[in-house]
């Protein structure tokens, strides 16, 4: 690339510029969708009701700061605990009664679930979207080489991206993780082993939701949140789940990247077909690779 | 004994009968209007204005006109198509409502227009704003407005003020298409030019892409229509793409800088120059007098999907005085025809051709009064009729 080629960098700029957008999108989608590839994929449990958990953790944040006035950051983790407590309560109230029940069944549970909680955001909140406010920090954007960053964009690459990493280090490298996968792979063999699957599961069910409420929190000042966040969002958080598989977390990562900026470049070199462009990699990517990215080969 | 019985039921027969007498009498008192409005859902702001608005109109004027009870019978559609039809069905089959009225979005306005043809009852839209809805049957009346008042003007407006470059972001339905057309015709035949055109999907959750494809395109303004209820969203990635740094202004139809969000959206939208028929800044005394009732009642303050519902329940109250109580379809239409009055917009007037409304566009500019943001407005085009329908 030559330096007098103004087009050419414009370009190069714009391409880095959309770039960057759509890893924080995909970021983003990951940490939304993760819980669900835990329980779609590892506990085979149909859960359409995962967005709720995210809203349920944007709310939370949104009410801590707007109308207690808690710091941004404070109220993240929060947002995280929060979902993860009333995940960890649906499981082993609701949930845990329908692991045997057959995927009809889960999906009409989780559905169900799904608009009562919406009707009950509705009703306490107010239909209208709401927006959390953010500290000065996070706000605009700023160039490095001609390619804008947004400030909250970038924080949302990095608070993401830390938590692949540490989720991948627990999974693979800790006692928990080979207890988690064990009982996946076999939960009866892993129970005779002394491992305590219900208990395994349901942490994992709580630690998926809580990281639902921390996406739901950080989202919504992208895809803005509203009573109906959950039924909105479903498809994306199957699309993720479906390409990328469900035999590790890596398969859901790399299928929200290639999503995230699939839709993001789509949109800008394409308007016209910007929406469909999503859908159409997932439809190559399931024609060439039916279970998935990473799919295991049909085991079950 | 079987005298007796025989006296039993006549007695008894008497009093059904008489019953049904009062009844029948009870129900000739009552005007009913059966309000179709989104109160869930994502247009579930402009139901709820517009349900306000006529809870207000209502205790400032009562609830009696020419000796009949009004009485307005709620239903959510919820903005789907499908809902409508079948409530406004219902509504007029079950409950003989006599006037059919809201209407959230121009889908919801068309689902219902057979019906009131069929029927013989007016339909008084009262937000929706595709210019073609009144077309649709001979029983539409408007009293919100049409898109292309207002994008007309701001081309208009955008040629003589030096804005010779637009990039145009609208939401991809018709009244998106509607705005766009009419406001592209106008600026490209004052010699004005438009670099880019984006359409984006209704139900879009992330404007980064386009508002990129914006920025990049480096236009003078740029003109945005979103429905109300996204302006908020919108105004917020502009700011954090930094488009208000790169001295992009948006320019567009009122609905983007809606009075129900506006105070909201943060300082980048301050400067931000729409076209509109209503600003809750508008500097009458009516307005004021209106805009203080409302914020008393609801603790919010009107936009103009209110004064949309707020002028509608006039026209209806007017229209029956008019017909001195006489409740038929052709009789309320016939006097809804030609009928003005001085809203808290401004004065407005029913067009007796096209049953559209004929009303004031303003050019307003986002400032910051007493510490909140407001439209201020500053130029006045009075007495605008649909231009989409001028046409023909």
């Amino acid at each position: 690339m030559t330096i007098s080629n103004p087009v050419r960098s414009l370009l190069m700029t714009a391409i880095l510029t959309n770039l960057f957008d759509g890893v924080a999108y995909g970021m983003l989608l990951f940490v939304l969708a993760c819980g669900l590839a835990v329980t779609l994929g590892l506990m085979n449990f149909v859960n359409l009701a995962h967005g709720a958990f995210a809203m349920a953790g944007g709310y939370v944040c949104a009410v801590l700061v707007n109308r207690i006035g808690w710091p941004f950051f404070a109220a993240l983790p929060l947002a995280f605990v929060a979902s993860a407590m009333i995940g960890a309560v649906l499981e082993r109230t609701l949930y845990q009664h329908l692991y045997a029940r057959s995927h009809l069944d889960q999906v009409l549970f989780s559905i169900g679930l799904v608009f009562m909680t919406v009707a009950t955001v509705d009703y306490i909140m107010g239909s209208s979207r709401i927006f959390i406010k953010l500290p000065d920090v996070l706000q605009g954007q700023f160039d490095i080489f001609g390619v804008g960053i947004g400030r909250y964009r970038l924080m949302i690459i990095v608070i993401c991206g830390l938590l692949t990493v540490g989720l991948q280090l627990v999974l693979s490298k800790t006692r928990f993780g080979s207890r988690l996968r064990a009982a996946v792979d076999d939960p009866r063999a892993a129970s005779g082993l002394g491992i305590n699957v219900p208990q395994v599961f349901a942490f994992t069910f709580a630690f998926g939701c809580g990281l639902a409420g921390l996406g739901g929190a950080l989202s919504a000042e992208i895809l803005g949140l509203d009573p109906y966040f959950p039924l909105k969002f479903m498809i994306y958080f199957l699309i993720v789940v479906t390409v990328g598989g469900s035999s590790s977390i890596t398969g859901p990562f790399l299928a929200s990247l290639l999503l995230g900026i699939g839709d993001v470049a789509g949109k800008y070199y394409v308007p016209k077909l910007g929406p469909f462009v999503i859908y159409t990699i997932m439809i190559v990517i399931l024609i060439w690779r039916p279970n998935g990215l990473f799919g295991r080969t049909a085991t079950r | 004994m079987f005298v007796r019985n025989k006296t039993l039921t006549l007695a008894a027969s008497a009093a059904m009968a008489a019953a049904l007498a009062s009844g029948a009498a009870r129900a000739e008192d009552v005007f009913k209007i059966g309000l179709i409005v989104p109160m869930t859902g994502g247009q579930a702001s402009t139901g709820k204005q517009i349900d306000n608005a006529i809870k207000l109109y209502m205790q400032q004027n009562g609830d009696t006109v020419a000796g009949k009870k009004i009485q307005v019978i709620l239903k959510d559609d919820a903005a789907l198509p499908d809902n409508t039809k079948r409530l406004a069905q219902e509504l007029i089959v079950n409950d003989k409502v006599n006037v059919i009225a809201g209407f959230g979005v121009t889908p919801a306005a068309f689902a219902a227009a057979p019906l009131a043809t069929q029927g013989k009852i007016p339909e008084v839209v009262m937000a929706a704003g595709t210019s073609i809805i009144t077309e649709k049957s001979p029983y539409i009346v408007r009293t919100s407005f049409t898109l292309p008042q207002s994008s007309t003007i701001i081309g208009d407006w955008a040629v003589k003020n030096g804005i010779k470059k637009v990039a145009t972001l609208t939401s991809d339905y018709a009244p998106g298409n509607d705005a766009l057309a009419s406001f592209k015709e106008r600026f490209t035949a004052g010699g004005g030019e438009i670099v880019e055109e984006v359409k984006v999907p209704l139900q879009n959750p992330d404007f980064a892409p386009f508002l990129q494809r914006m920025k990049d395109a480096k236009p003078d303004a740029m003109f945005v229509f979103v429905p109300a209820g996204q302006g908020g969203n919108f105004m917020k990635q502009y700011a954090e793409r930094g488009l208000d740094k790169s001295g992009i202004k948006v320019i567009g139809p009122g609905d983007v800088t809606d009075d129900d969000l506006l105070n909201d959206m943060g300082d980048a939208v301050l400067g931000a120059v729409t076209a509109h028929i209503y600003s809750a800044a508008h500097p009458s005394a009516k307005n004021k007098e209106f805009v203080a009732a409302y914020k008393k009642a609801f603790n919010s303050r009107p936009g103009f999907m209110a004064v949309g519902g707020y002028d509608g329940i006039h026209l209806i109250y007017e229209a029956l005085k008019k017909a001195d109580g006489k409740t038929d379809g052709d009789s309320l239409l016939a006097a809804m025809k030609g009928m003005a009055w001085e809203s808290p917009r401004g004065p407005i007037s029913i067009d007796p051709e096209t049953r559209d409304i004929v009303q004031n566009v303003y050019i307003r500019k986002v400032e910051k009064v007493d510490g909140e943001l407001y439209n201020v407005e500053f130029q006045t085009f009075e007495a605008v009729k649909d231009p989409g329908k001028a046409k023909k």
